[in-house]
């Protein structure tokens, strides 16, 4: 049998780490601790396991980890008298852990909660998510935010200690207050999603990294909160958005918009699955920003065409979306689907009320030169292709954008 | 566990004595700490005189140095504290958005330091 390579245990480790790590510091109520008795059975986990990954690796994970702990705090008697989960821990204590069952409760929930906590700031949400949740190590997590290692690994210090030394809870708020808890968590996870799918600078693998990551926080969220809308909705909006990934970039690495992208390596399985969660999702509550969106994303996944987009249904949910989420940006898309939906002329109508806040965004001269082109007013849509030629940072955007201004005009 | 929630707020904003909304203002003050009092969780509360009335006390070289005033200049001063005992710091926050100076200046809500032995 080969040996087993380090990569192969880390993946193991790393599909189970939240779950675990939630439950350790569940036990012990000592976030430092957890961890670090984590990492460390996941480094005998290199030489133990040799030739062959256990068959319940999750179960000998945490079985480790517990003793690993139990280590840590025998060699320190401080952190036994602090804490009283500890101290009940070592009474009642097992004599040989590997004897007893070994069952781990999902307590993702609340380390999510946790980790999301409004008493952090945003970037540090962002990296305690996705150290304790997603597994990421602190010097991945510094390379996909561009930061130093060290000054990441400070900042998951810093909230470990605040964490403990606040008294931040690690529990499922009451109902009035978890709706808005429930929405920290969104954006955090949504935030994550973005910054793979995205962002243009960094490593491109750990990108891919960050954007299924985010996708497997959505996946946990959706599961543990199954009474809400919005979390399926994040979680659709996930699936359709990335689903098109294969499609977004050249071999170049050149951004491809949706218009040209070659529909036929978009993932079309992904697609359908996420038209399936937000179907089990149309009864219930008020519409949110997600649901819609992802919607949105649905229905353009579902489009054969370009030419074949079912633009009046995607402008009444982008209509929709413009109540809940009221943003220029928002707006414009709104317009473009109108434009499509109705005429030329009705999205250009749109465009007045955001020339002033859009007045330095690419996108929105584009469309208005595009809405010009296609209302027959070539010289106007000549000027304002330029206007977008010159706003835009990205090259590849920049020859979309003469394509499309010479294939217009010669209309 | 114990959280102080400090009280910051810039003087001379917000409700001030003679006005129509000073006496809703302290009417307020009562009733949180009525409150905090029969939840169980107040230790002990103040409010402070205004900054004026401070006097900063420093040691150098062995020489006592005093300045009149408070011992910064910043715009939002101390105005008070209140020092709860609360499960956790959802609760701690939840009772700091309570004080009626929340919705003029800003309540700081810091752990109590507990010492070891």
């Amino acid at each position: 049998m080969p040996p087993l390579s380090h990569a192969a245990i880390t993946t193991v480790a790393r599909a189970h780490w939240g779950r675990i790590l939630a439950a350790l510091v569940k036990q012990f109520g000592d976030f430092a601790l957890a961890e670090d008795a984590l990492q460390d059975a996941v480094v005998a986990a290199m030489t133990a396991w040799d030739p062959k990954i256990p068959d319940a690796p999750d179960a000998w994970l945490i079985t480790t980890a517990r003793r690993r702990a139990l280590d840590r705090v025998r060699a320190d008697q401080t952190l036994a008298r602090k804490s009283p989960e500890i101290a009940y821990f070592i009474a009642h204590q097992q004599s040989d852990p590997e004897e007893a069952p070994v069952t781990i409760p999902d307590k993702r929930l609340e380390m999510l909660l946790t980790c999301c906590h409004p008493s952090l700031d945003a970037k540090t949400q962002i990296a305690l998510t996705l150290r304790t949740l997603g597994g990421l190590t602190a010097e991945e997590i510094a390379h996909a935010y561009l930061d130093k290692p060290a000054t990441m690994a400070q900042r998951l210090s810093r909230a470990r200690v605040k964490i403990k030394a606040a008294g931040i809870p690690y529990r499922v708020p009451d109902p009035a207050d978890l709706p808005a808890r429930a929405d920290a968590v969104m954006q955090v996870i949504y935030l994550i999603f973005n910054e793979g799918y995205l962002a243009s600078s960094g490593d491109t693998l750990l990108r891919r990294d960050l954007s299924t990551g985010a996708i497997c926080l959505g996946h946990i969220l959706y599961d543990l909160m199954p009474d809400m809308a919005e979390p399926a909705g994040l979680l659709a909006l996930m699936l359709a958005n990335d689903a098109l990934a294969p499609a977004r970039q050249s071999t170049g690495g050149a951004m491809i918009p949706l218009e040209t992208q070659d529909r036929s390596l978009w993932r079309h399985a992904q697609i359908s699955l996420a038209d399936q969660i937000l179907q089990t999702t149309l009864t219930r509550g008020q519409i949110g920003p997600y649901r819609l969106q992802a919607a949105i994303s649905a229905l353009h996944g579902q489009a054969a065409t370009w030419d074949t987009t079912d633009w009046p249904q995607i402008a009444m949910l982008d209509s929709l979306l413009c109540r809940v989420q009221p943003t220029p940006v928002v707006q414009l898309n709104h317009a473009v689907a109108v434009s499509y939906a109705d005429s030329a002329k009705a999205g250009l109508q749109l465009l007045d009320a955001l020339a002033e806040p859009l007045a330095d965004y690419s996108n929105f001269h584009a469309a208005k030169a595009d809405f010009l082109a296609r209302d027959g007013q070539r010289k106007a849509a000549g000027d304002c292709f330029l206007i977008a030629i010159n706003l835009t940072g990205n090259a590849a955007n920049r020859a979309f954008l003469q394509a499309k201004k010479q294939r217009l005009m010669l209309h | 566990m114990q959280h102080m929630c400090i009280i910051y707020t810039t003087e001379g904003t917000g409700p001030q004595p003679g006005s129509d909304d000073w006496g809703p203002f302290m009417q307020g003050y009562q009733d949180f700490t009525a409150k905090v009092t029969q939840d169980g969780k107040l230790v002990h509360a103040d409010a402070l005189q205004p900054t004026q009335t401070a006097t900063t006390v420093s040691m150098r070289d062995g020489k006592m140095h005093t300045t009149d005033g408070p011992f910064a200049e910043t715009k939002e001063q101390l105005g008070g504290y209140y020092l709860l005992d609360c499960a956790d710091l959802d609760e701690a926050m939840k009772y700091a958005a309570m004080i009626p100076t929340s919705a003029y200046g800003r309540i700081e809500v810091r752990p109590v330091m507990v010492w070891d032995n």
